[in-house]
């Protein structure tokens, strides 16, 4: 189910990308999903409908496009990932976990005391985190100050970033979006996970965003639509953001917030409220998992 | 007595430091010509972002930067950097611990003829409740200089105030060094003790000249360093007299007397006399008008402390 219809900008030629790959990652998103919502129950608190949202995402970038060494994560050459949406983590450390960046067992002390699994990212916490984020709006300016320091050391790595589609009203994100712009930081990519839902409600009814391509554009940003839950157009995005020249990149990802578990999905209820246990037992069926 | 610019000391500081590392980038919003750091851009074109008038936006460039390894001074006038884009300082720079040397211009009521929007009485409040801060008001330029190349050197995030006004020189560049943490005693006294900061140090250095005519011995201590505080220094005059006062271009709330007395009511029982900004809002004036209305000339500092020791 979407929310809004658009069209799709993404021209995946047949076999692109192999099933072998597209079925790896869709193993990988399922598995992220279950960490996700295990680990926001078990802590009674947390975000499932945005972590939901983004993880066939982030799963694309760390086990498709990013350049990082999981055991040698400050690596000088890597590239650099900010969830600027910070309350997202959960997909994140979902992700690490995977990656074997941080152990599976540490998922289950999400947000408690002592855990190095903040309820935001914390860079000087979790390993694997390049910048503590939380306080929405903030996450495009720092990766725009990664950006720029990576072009005055002449190097080619990459800095991406990802927004929710409720933090676009913050100011600060069209200060970064007209710097970026002028600065032609081709070296930038920013994904916006449209889900069309923020904390109170629907984006489109609180503060509509539309039209946010035409917006994009005009901030000089070369900008593209997919399916942000279609990994063949993910990675296709990703593709372009690479070919890409002279330009910041913006991947308008449309999205479903609480994608995979059929009662959390366009549910505002959900952005920031766990399952109880009966939520609990239905979400990890119809995700596949047992307990 | 021979006047300078802190902010023309700021830029050449600025400039040495660029030559000999490549690491130091400057940001600016829009205010470079003021600041001065446009001098350091002309220098050092391609580590020099004007990031316009979008100070939130710049705080969080400036994290961005020194996460990636720059060593980043960002400048505004101290009302913006402090006030706009609070948020983005405590969690884009404080709570990332990052490298990040926020030196801001324009503190304090002397900011003058523009008036209440511009002056910033509050910034020293804002700034030094954060987490991983350090807040460092400088005297003079010499001071101002020692402080950017200290800064430069320390690791983590700093907030620099500088002023609009030209100041007295007080030092030598031979004969002090500026240290985090560390007080400076510019004049030592027997009946009492003043902390003072920015260009309320040489206001307080001539009220003491003319309490002494009248046999007021009064210590007189360059307080630079508002976060950390010497608390060594603090706590012996504190023993020693009983009664302290603090001078600062700054809201009594929140300021250098309001840090002292935190420290203190834990440690001796003092009575602390705070002349600063008693909880209002400046308005436009000459800095001198203006220094001399809120009492924080030198005139002003010599009145309250005659009439409050009964002198
Ligand atoms: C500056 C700021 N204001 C408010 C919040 C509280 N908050 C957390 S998430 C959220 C809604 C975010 O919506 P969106 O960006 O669309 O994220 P998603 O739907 O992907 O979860 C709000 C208002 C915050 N974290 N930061």
């Amino acid at each position: 189910m979407y929310l809004s219809n658009f069209t799709s900008d993404a021209k995946v030629e047949k076999g692109a990308y192999s099933e072998e790959l597209i079925e790896k990652l869709k193993r990988k998103a399922r598995k992220v999903r279950i960490e996700i919502v295990k680990s926001i129950y078990k802590a009674q608190s947390g975000h499932p409908g945005g972590s939901l949202s983004a993880t066939d995402i982030l799963v694309a970038l760390f086990f498709y496009k990013m350049h990082f060494h999981p055991k040698d994560l400050h690596w000088k050459d890597r590239d650099l990932f900010v969830l600027s949406k910070g309350h997202g983590v959960p997909a994140l450390y979902g992700v690490f976990s995977e990656l074997g960046i941080i152990k599976e067992e540490e998922l289950s002390h999400l947000r408690q005391v002592g855990s190095i699994l903040q309820g935001h990212p914390d860079r000087l916490k979790t390993p694997g985190i390049e910048a503590s984020t939380g306080s929405l709006g903030q996450g495009l300016s720092i990766a725009l100050g990664m950006a720029l320091s990576i072009r005055l050391n002449k190097s080619n790595r990459k800095v991406y970033v990802m927004m929710g589609d409720g933090e676009m009203q913050e100011g600060q994100i069209w200060e970064a979006m007209l710097k970026a712009g002028n600065e032609k930081l081709d070296n930038l990519v920013g994904i916006i996970d449209y889900n069309g839902i923020q904390l109170d409600g629907m984006v489109k009814k609180i503060d509509d965003l539309a039209p946010l391509k035409d917006k994009c554009k005009a901030f000089k940003w070369e900008t593209v639509e997919i399916d942000g839950h279609n990994f063949d157009e993910i990675l296709w995005a990703l593709d372009e953001a690479d070919k890409n020249k002279g330009k910041p990149f913006m991947i308008i990802a449309h999205t479903i917030k609480g994608k995979g578990v059929s009662f959390m999905e366009n549910n505002p209820a959900f952005h920031g409220k766990a399952p109880n246990e009966e939520q609990y037992k239905q979400a990890l069926k119809e995700l596949g998992a047992t307990e | 007595m021979e006047k300078e610019s802190l902010r023309e000391a700021y830029a050449r500081a600025l400039i040495s430091l660029g030559e000999k590392d490549e690491r130091v980038v400057v940001l600016d919003a829009d205010l470079s010509t003021s600041t001065k750091t446009a001098k350091f851009g002309e220098k050092f074109p391609d580590r020099f972002f004007n990031i316009g008038i979008s100070e939130q936006n710049m705080m969080g460039v400036a994290s961005g930067l020194a996460l990636s390894g720059k060593i980043v001074f960002a400048s505004s006038f101290a009302v913006f950097a402090s006030g706009r884009a609070w948020d983005q300082v405590r969690q884009s720079i404080c709570y990332n611990e990052v490298n990040v040397k926020i030196v801001a211009t324009h503190g304090g009521i002397t900011v003058g003829e523009d008036g209440a929007t511009h002056q910033s009485n509050e910034d020293i409040a804002l700034m030094r409740i954060l987490p991983n801060m350090k807040v460092i008001v400088p005297a003079d330029s010499i001071e101002t200089e020692q402080v950017i190349k200290k800064v430069y050197e320390e690791e983590g995030p700093f907030y620099v105030r500088l002023s609009r006004e030209k100041f007295p020189v007080l030092y030598k560049d031979s004969d002090y060094r500026f240290e985090v943490g560390k007080y400076d005693v510019l004049k030592d006294g027997s009946d009492g003790v003043i902390f003072a900061i920015g260009r309320e140090v040489y206001e307080s250095l001539l009220a003491a000249k003319e309490l002494e005519k009248e046999g007021f011995s009064l210590a007189v201590v360059n307080s630079s360093s508002v976060k950390p505080l010497d608390k060594e220094l603090i706590y012996k005059y504190a023993k020693k007299f009983g009664k302290i006062i603090v001078a600062e271009e700054h809201q009594k709330i929140g300021g250098l007397g309001a840090a002292i007395s935190e420290f203190l009511s834990e440690e001796i029982p003092v009575i602390i006399k705070k002349i600063g900004v008693d909880n209002i809002f400046g308005f436009s004036g000459k800095a001198n008008d203006l220094l001399r209305y809120f009492k924080l000339d030198s005139e002003g500092i010599y009145k309250t402390i005659k009439s409050w020791y009964k002198i």
